[in-house]
């Protein structure tokens, strides 16, 4: 029943959220007229409103907002459920070098782009950084996988260990490339590395689509089996849940959604950590209302995040890495001490 | 029905397990015992698919384990480990009712219900059951696992319950529970493997016990057979006087004490030096 109503709530504020962050900006555009806008393209209502306001929302806000919201399900429901069979609350997709690979990728085709990849990247554009992003998220991840066998079966002590080792490996090289950049490319890095939705179009929205809808689909699916993780993998193994499969899938389905955000948004920080927290502290543990309710908890906090992002200092747009980091860490702190409290 | 052939298992060139035999029916509750590192833990991981044996064979109701599929063997087997580490605050509601993982998909049946509200019942967790499982004693958190596996196979008459040292970390009346939830369970077609080190309680509720000695079976049948002064010497090493209670028929068995001096395993204690009266 509690949960019924964090579902609403949460819907509720998304939805109240979404209307501000189509009518805010640069171009203020009255709320009334979002909403007619919105009620005309769905057929709801037919009202001619002004054209510049359309092309605004059609144009820069819609796609951005539904980027925002994507990203924010997907590092969400993916931090939900790296915690899930890490068996650990402080584990996020990063851990496992998915984001450390992804940058290295990113940073790497930013600087061999002028140079050697002219022509490549002539053809593929825009896509060729995303690209590279979520082929080194799949690889990274892959290696630590493959690392963290023994006698078959996935370790995930040993994940944690390979992702560690991956995640300083990623760093360094990383380092490496951005220390020999140029002042242009370094532009482009940090940019990149602190995260923004400001290259949302409607192209590269659905250029990532099926590959965080599969995972925000199929994710929700593995809520029971991921209750059982908590009693350890051994006694999972004993109820029948074949952990070997659910780690292999959880993986995988978490680096589609992660590769394919940080490909389009860059790294945004502290959202797979913190979202599943709040959502915790709200309704319980249950992995069957802990992964949809972070998806959800994850749309709101990005698309918010955004908002303030672009908002804070208009017409200036700070990276909304930082705004999450800036937001994320007191409140997990808060979390930490308020838990430390109830313990003692 | 349990059947255990020529079991063994090795890790690197040590053999843990060497040919173990183990026959069990419906309704026996076999107690096994032996000295640290014996190989008890062992043989119940390979009774439970943990670990894969070298060589030998295990067949549950005339099939082979491996033959099984997961969430079918899930049915018929549960095993409760001697170490249980949660780390996210479930209600023990919500830890008993993960037992019945393996029958329902969506929403829990009415008989999960059933299941899960009476293994609370019957641990003595009643009050506890909307609790956080983290805020729990030891003891409590150890009969909230026995809860679940229960639950796990309780509308299964005819399953088998591994138990890897069961009472361990209990007081005086949840080691009598627990032994006695388990052996009534036996009265109606369950199978228990209870890795136990009282030997007393062994006596008391076991069918048979399984003396194992580096990995090998020392003696297997009734306590009576099983317990006797020489026997428990020369698998651990230690004196005893096996009494046989005129009551119960069951040996009863008191150890006889040990008796050491600190400063011969000591030598940062100073040996005392008997001294002489002084005569002023």
């Amino acid at each position: 029943m509690k949960r019924k109503f964090i579902y609403i709530f949460l819907i509720l504020s998304l939805l109240v959220s979404i209307c501000f962050s189509l009518a805010m900006g640069a171009m203020e555009i009255p709320i009334k007229e979002v909403l007619l806008i919105l009620g005309t393209k769905l057929g709801i209502c037919s009202q001619v409103s002004e054209p510049q306001y359309e092309t605004v929302l059609n144009l820069v806000r819609l796609p951005r907002v539904a980027l925002g919201l994507l990203v924010g399900a997907a590092l969400g429901i993916s931090g939900a459920a790296i915690q899930g069979i890490f068996r650990n609350p402080l584990a996020e997709p990063g851990l496992i070098g998915i984001s450390a690979g992804a940058s290295l990728m990113a940073v790497l085709v930013i600087v061999l782009e002028v140079t050697v990849l002219s022509t490549l990247s002539s053809i593929v554009g825009y896509y060729l950084v995303a690209m590279g992003a979520f082929l080194g998220a799949a690889v990274s991840a892959a290696l630590v996988y493959h690392l963290s066998k023994s006698e078959g079966r996935p370790n995930v002590a040993t994940m944690l260990l390979a992702g560690i080792a991956i995640n300083a490996l990623c760093g360094a090289l990383t380092g490496l490339i951005t220390a020999n950049a140029d002042e242009q490319q370094l532009r482009t890095i940090t940019f990149w590395m602190l995260g923004s939705l400001a290259g949302a179009t409607w192209q590269t929205l659905f250029s990532v689509l099926p590959f965080i809808l599969i995972p925000l689909a199929l994710l929700p699916g593995q809520g029971r089996k991921l209750n059982a993780f908590v009693l350890g993998e051994k006694q999972a193994d004993q109820l029948g849940m074949r952990t070997s499969r659910v780690k292999l899938r959880v993986v995988i389905l978490c680096t589609m959604a992660v590769g394919a955000s940080v490909a389009v948004s860059g790294i945004i920080g502290f959202v797979g950590l913190l979202v599943p927290h709040m959502v915790r502290l709200l309704g319980g543990v249950d992995n069957r209302y802990v992964l949809p309710a972070s998806a959800l908890m994850g749309a709101l906090v990005l698309c918010l995040s955004d908002l303030l992002a672009r908002m804070l200092t208009a017409p200036m747009e700070q990276p909304i890495g930082v705004i999450t980091a800036l937001i994320g860490s007191p409140v997990f702190l808060y979390i930490l001490i308020k838990d430390k409290n109830a313990k003692s | 029905m349990l059947k255990v052939e020529s079991l063994s298992y090795k890790i690197g060139n040590r053999t843990i397990i060497n040919g173990v035999t183990i026959s069990l029916r419906r309704g026996e509750l076999l107690a096994i015992t032996g000295a640290n590192g014996a190989g008890k833990s062992t043989l119940i991981s390979l009774l439970n698919g943990e670990k894969t044996a070298a060589s030998g064979k295990i067949m549950l109701d005339g099939k082979s384990v491996q033959d099984y599929e997961p969430e079918e063997l899930a049915r018929k087997r549960a095993t409760l480990s001697q170490h249980n580490a949660v780390n996210m605050a479930f209600s023990v509601e919500e830890i008993v009712m993960m037992g019945r993982y393996p029958y329902f998909t969506g929403k829990a049946r009415e008989a999960d219900q059933i299941a899960v509200s009476e293994a609370i019942s019957v641990c003595g967790l009643t009050t506890f059951a909307e609790r956080s499982y983290l805020k729990l004693s030891g003891g409590e958190q150890q009969r909230v696992q026995l809860a679940r596996i229960l639950a796990q196979l309780w509308d299964q008459p005819g399953g088998l319950l591994l138990l890897d040292e069961p009472i361990a970390g209990l007081d005086l009346l949840y080691q009598q529970q627990t032994l006695a939830i388990a052996k009534a369970l036996t009265r109606k077609g369950f199978m228990v493997i209870a890795v136990l080190h009282e030997l007393n309680l062994a006596a008391q509720y076991a069918d048979r016990i399984l003396m194992l000695k580096d990995g090998r079976r020392w003696k297997d049948g009734s306590p009576a057979e099983v317990l006797t002064a020489l026997d428990i010497y020369s698998v651990f090493g230690l004196e005893t006087e096996v009494v046989m209670s005129t009551k119960t028929l069951t040996p009863y068995i008191i150890a006889k004490e040990i008796r050491l001096a600190a400063d011969e395993f000591n030598s940062m204690i100073v040996k005392e030096i008997p001294v002489k009266s002084q005569v002023i």
